[in-house]
């Protein structure tokens, strides 16, 4: 699965999508957010980061797999 | 309409022709615009990134629920995506209403929640460099 970067998240993580496979079954979106924020704690410091899966707003429960399409949401700024 | 644009292409009239309804005595327009200032500091340019299908769709939330909630007739917002210069537009909101002070609510309503809700990213550019806006605390 590619994971969608945008905004400061491009900037922290070097690169415009992020390749991660999935390799359980019962991966929520808030364990995927927890592993990335490990992996890249640079996330943690940002005023919010979040997940969307599928392009909505992801609440946490989701169960992820390869195929869905799932983008890091730092915070928005749009307007 | 509900689209993302350069904002070179953004044609306020034609947004505003596109929420004219006869059943409506009013239309209020929010146009949101580059200023050259952020405290103080000098600001030279915008730069807006979106996650565009995600951004599309929460747009088109936001008009269904100003729809439902304001009783609005028409909605049409467009956000630029890319550069925008001093001046330039960043958003357009047009909303129709049988009755004004709907109207003005419901732009609020929309910018409002366009901020909290809709994935697009300003970087903004100073003399001195540039930062992703509302990125850290």
């Amino acid at each position: 699965m590619k994971i969608l970067l945008f905004g400061i998240t491009k900037d922290i993580i070097g690169s415009s999508t992020l390749d991660y496979t999935v390799d359980q079954t019962d991966l929520t979106s808030e364990s995927l957010l927890e592993l990335l924020k490990e992996k890249y704690p640079e996330l943690s410091k940002l005023r919010s980061i979040a997940l969307a899966v599928n392009g909505e707003h992801a609440n946490g429960t989701e169960v992820i797999s390869d195929k869905d399409e799932v983008a890091l949401i730092p915070p928005m700024s749009g307007g | 309409m509900i689209a993302l644009q350069e904002t070179k292409e953004i044609n306020t009239a034609s947004i505003i022709d596109s929420v004219k309804s006869d059943y409506c005595g009013a239309i209020d327009v929010f146009i949101g615009t580059v200023r050259d200032n952020l405290v103080g500091k000098k600001v030279t340019k915008l730069f807006f990134e979106a996650y565009e299908t995600m951004a599309v769709s929460e747009l088109q939330k936001i008009a269904d629920t100003v729809k439902e909630k304001f009783k609005a007739d028409k909605v049409s917002i467009v956000h630029a995506v890319g550069d925008c210069e001093v001046g330039e537009i960043a958003v357009v909101i047009a909303v129709s209403t049988p009755h004004r002070k709907a109207s003005f609510e419901a732009c609020e309503y929309a910018i409002d929640t366009l901020k909290e809700t809709v994935p697009i990213w300003k970087r903004e550019y100073f003399e001195d460099g540039s930062h992703w806006v509302f990125s850290h605390p």
